[in-house]
């Protein structure tokens, strides 16, 4: 008997795979036990092949793995898509009345079970209601009392009447009937309940979810896979918080309009794909150059271009930390598992108001389409502190005036923070700009103010590295000889690759970055572990590089940036300073 | 908001480094006067510029603004009237930051109906750059990248606006004063998107759309008998393209203004310090 129980439904796009794999995982997860979901989805609407898969045990469960034990295949295609991860005694449900699945010839090692899923589905009322009847078979199979059914089909179908609710669980108990009695043996899985009390979500709704709790009120996006679900989690949720949800026309209006709403005080968010981030760097600038706190969600797909818009991968790190021309002080940050895409969307709000600047939340499409279970007091919402930054009022205004009472909303301060004054606030007025700006927020292109703003901007960065704590999650054995580094969705994968490495008498120490601009120093960490493997899901490991110039020795550097060329005597000078340390050094 | 404020008190202390006659001058009078004589202040005002010679408008006039991007002015503008209603937002520019770049965020603009105003100095020429076409140039006009003439026809904002569900489409000319003001606060003070597309000549590189070819070719409406809330009128007008309207060529006095039909009226700067009380609603949602 596994701890596990890997199950999955498959058919075509359009055979309402997704929402009965979530009815079954809904069951499971109101059954105490946890669930760990992912899809293999194409983009299509129609056609092809799509599952839905739940990796369920009533221990927490991180990953996918390579096995299916029982699945329900509406095509021939979907037995053949999953022919490696099937293996001896799996169970296939599948309807031979179908003519397209007449042909059907389930491997001998395998459990062929052969149920009438369309015709039992027209004696509970309808023939839609077939994947219906073969979840009631799979209840039956794996020992799961079909009265757990019963709560997730109300919550999908109450909408439509107590009618339909009534033939879809009379649909599922003539799935469990039949193969009880036409079948022996069947019952070699057993899905065991607990009294646990879990939630189940994806990290798209987590993001939401956390927006709603940080105070975002004002969200702008254009749909792009995999981050709508971000966007058609707060539609309608955020209005009963007074929020709004806007449908731009592409991501260059959706990233003003966000930065509109920011400008006017609203903290403010949009999600994106990579592809959206390349239509949104044109603006991302402006954000930070007039130092505006925005979140932007990137939900990364695999590139590049259109890429495989709804496959994994990790591959847009350089264009977050280097995007855009000019140097734009940002913070990156990703959450890496579905729980901390909450947290981590509550702090990027905080961090952006806190240090005014835009704040990439970076996830990947394995976060945003894995359904999880948690307890719920993970997300406690007493547990939320919002930090709003140096926001001033009426009375405060005058501190930050210069001598002909103007506002100054870029003043040089020393921790680089200068104050805020939402629109509306007496003796606030004040514009600003992309173009080069003085402490008033009017153009110059002055040498002079250019460094100290430039400086002023940088300075945030310095003050965040010294106020937050950029930490990173541990797991495994500290003092383990193999050091596995890695970000994003990961996490989950990883830890539990850990318990099989640990069979093979493989400890392995293992550090899960959230922050990764700014980040934290893991020199000593490279230092002291004899083997370093950095894991990414891209090509070029783009986080291995970042690792590895981090541990460089420094290099001197001779930087200039007030606008004008470098003059050949200026900088022979600026040169001749930067060595004479180290000639120093030799004549000691 | 007082009542005693003055359309100087708009003005910022930077002097404009517009060519002198150059149309904005008067344009940006005009959008100053009739924010005060809409009862607004500098406090409660916020400017969107865009980028070009008309986008310096942030910097000499004084109140909340923002000079972004070049042709995306538009959607700030929405998002800042969204956040908070309480707030005057008035989104300026150019022909090619409106009608060029910007095109798309128009036409969606229009079609979202925000209450906001939208003034646009078109004087059909990039200034800034040192004369290039605009989309609104003639088909012949000569610059030095369309030497024999751009030979498309020049886009019709007007048109664009009526086409996309406008609730409210003006023309006005920079140099008359009076009228100008008055159809801007007419823009201000209609609930939904105000287009305002201003004859605002430039005197350096269009030796073609100048005073003169506008003070010979406009016809005021307000001398016709031209009723604003007469679509198909309008639209005759709009598309005719033989004369130079000045005055509300369109009104919807239906007009109900995007924030309204979603009922948005909270300002959203104001939030808890904590999550909202009732959150915890929302992780229950998933069981």
């Amino acid at each position: 008997m596994p701890d596990d129980l890997n199950w999955a439904i498959g058919g075509e796009a359009g055979d309402g795979i997704d929402s009965t794999g979530k009815i079954f995982a809904q069951a499971l997860s109101r059954a105490g036990r946890h669930v760990y979901t992912s899809k293999d989805f194409a983009s299509r609407i129609r056609g092809g092949y799509t599952a839905y898969k739940i990796r369920t045990s009533v221990d927490r469960v991180e990953s996918v793995v390579d096995r299916l034990d029982i699945l329900i295949a509406l095509t021939e295609r979907t037995i053949d898509e999953n022919m490696d991860e099937l293996h001896d005694g799996s169970v296939i449900i599948y309807d031979g009345e179908r003519t397209t699945m007449q042909n059907v010839e389930v491997p001998d090692n395998m459990v062929d079970l052969d149920v009438p899923l369309q015709s039992l589905a027209e004696d509970a009322g309808g023939s839609i209601m077939r994947n219906v009847v073969a979840l009631g078979a799979a209840c039956q199979v794996t020992n799961f009392p079909i009265g757990s059914l019963d709560a997730s089909l109300e919550k999908r179908f109450k909408d439509k009447g107590t009618a339909i609710v009534e033939n879809n669980k009379d649909a599922a108990r003539l799935g469990q009937e039949y193969v009880q009695e036409n079948y022996d043996h069947t019952e070699e899985y057993d899905l065991e309940t607990t009294d646990s009390d879990y939630v189940l979500l994806n990290g798209d709704e987590a993001i939401g979810m956390g927006a709603i709790a940080a105070g975002c009120r004002f969200y702008a996006g254009y749909p792009i896979t995999p981050a709508t679900d971000v966007m058609e989690y707060l539609t309608g949720r955020i209005d009963q918080y007074g929020g709004k949800v806007i449908q731009a026309e592409d991501e260059l209006a959706a990233i003003n309009l966000s930065l509109g709403a920011a400008r006017a005080g609203a903290r403010a968010m949009t999600a994106t794909s990579g592809p959206g981030v390349d239509l949104m760097t044109e603006t991302f600038g402006l954000v930070g150059a007039s130092e505006t706190p925005l979140v932007i969600c990137d939900v990364m797909r695999a590139g590049p271009s259109t890429g495989m818009p709804t496959k994994q991968e990790q591959g847009d790190l350089n264009m977050l930390i280097y995007g855009g021309h000019g140097e734009v002080e940002r913070l990156v940050i990703g959450p890496t598992t579905v729980a901390e895409c909450f947290w981590r969307t509550v702090e990027a709000f905080n961090l952006a108001e806190k240090y005014q600047l835009p704040v990439y939340l970076v996830s990947d499409l394995s976060l945003a389409v894995t359904e999880q279970t948690f307890r719920p007091e993970t997300f406690d919402m007493d547990d939320v502190e919002i930090e709003r930054g140096k926001i001033v009022d009426e009375e405060e205004i005058d501190s930050w005036t210069d001598e002909q009472d103007r506002f100054q909303p870029h003043f040089p301060t020393a921790d680089g923070i200068s104050p805020r004054a939402f629109p509306g606030t007496d003796g606030g007025a004040h514009m600003t700009t992309g173009l080069e700006h003085n402490a008033l927020g009017r153009r110059t292109e002055d040498t002079e103010i250019r460094v100290e703003q430039v400086e002023k901007r940088q300075r945030k960065i310095e003050t965040s590295k010294q106020r937050e704590t950029w930490d990173y999650r541990e797991f495994g054995d500290p003092d383990a000889d193999t050091l596995l580094i890695s970000w994003g969705s990961n996490e989950g994968p990883i830890r539990e690759g850990m318990e099989l490495l640990a069979k093979d008498g493989i400890d392995v120490r293992f550090i899960s970055m959230p922050y990764l601009s700014p980040r934290p120093d893991l020199t000593a960490e490279i230092e002291n572990a004899e083997t370093t493997i950095v894991v990414e899901c891209n090509a070029k490991g783009q986080l291995a590089d970042l690792l590895e110039r981090d541990v460089l020795e420094r290099l001197e550097r001779v930087n200039k940036f007030d606008g004008v060329r470098f003059k050949a005597d200026e900088l022979a000078e600026k040169v001749r300073r930067s060595v004479k340390p180290s000639q120093e050094a030799t004549t000691q | 908001m007082s009542s005693d404020v003055r359309f100087i008190d708009f003005k910022s202390d930077k002097q404009p480094t517009w060519c002198p006659g150059c149309g904005d001058f008067g344009t940006m009078n005009g959008m100053m006067k009739a924010l005060a004589e809409t009862g607004n202040d500098p406090d409660n005002t916020f400017i969107v510029a865009g980028i070009g010679c008309s986008g310096k408008i942030g910097t000499y006039m004084h109140s909340y603004a923002l000079h972004g991007v070049h042709g995306r002015a538009l959607p700030v503008g929405a998002g800042v009237k969204m956040a908070n209603p309480e707030l005057e937002v008035m989104v300026a520019g150019g022909d090619g930051d409106g009608y060029s770049i910007g095109a798309g965020h128009f036409i969606h603009a229009v079609r979202r109906n925000v209450d906001m105003s939208y003034v646009v100095m078109d004087n059909r020429i990039y200034g800034l750059t040192k004369g290039q076409a605009s989309p609104t140039s003639r088909e012949d006009f000569e610059t030095s990248t369309s030497p024999d003439g751009t030979n498309m026809a020049p886009v019709n904002p007007l048109a664009l606006a009526l086409a996309s569900g406008a609730t409210f489409i003006a023309q006005s000319f920079s140099s008359d004063s009076q009228r100008h003001t008055e159809l801007v606060r007419e823009a201000i003070e209609h609930d939904g998107f105000g287009l305002v597309n201003v004859y605002s000549p430039c005197v350096t590189f269009n030796d073609v759309d100048t005073y003169d070819y506008w003070r010979d070719s406009i016809v005021d409406l307000s001398e016709t008998d031209h009723d604003p809330s007469d679509e198909d009128d309008a639209r005759e007008r709009i598309m005719s393209g033989d004369r130079e309207h000045v005055g509300i060529l369109y009104q919807d006095p239906d007009s109900v203004p995007y924030g309204r039909r979603e009922g948005m009226d909270q300002n959203m700067s104001e939030i808890p310090d904590g999550a909202p009380e009732d959150a915890m609603d929302l992780v229950r949602e998933f069981y």
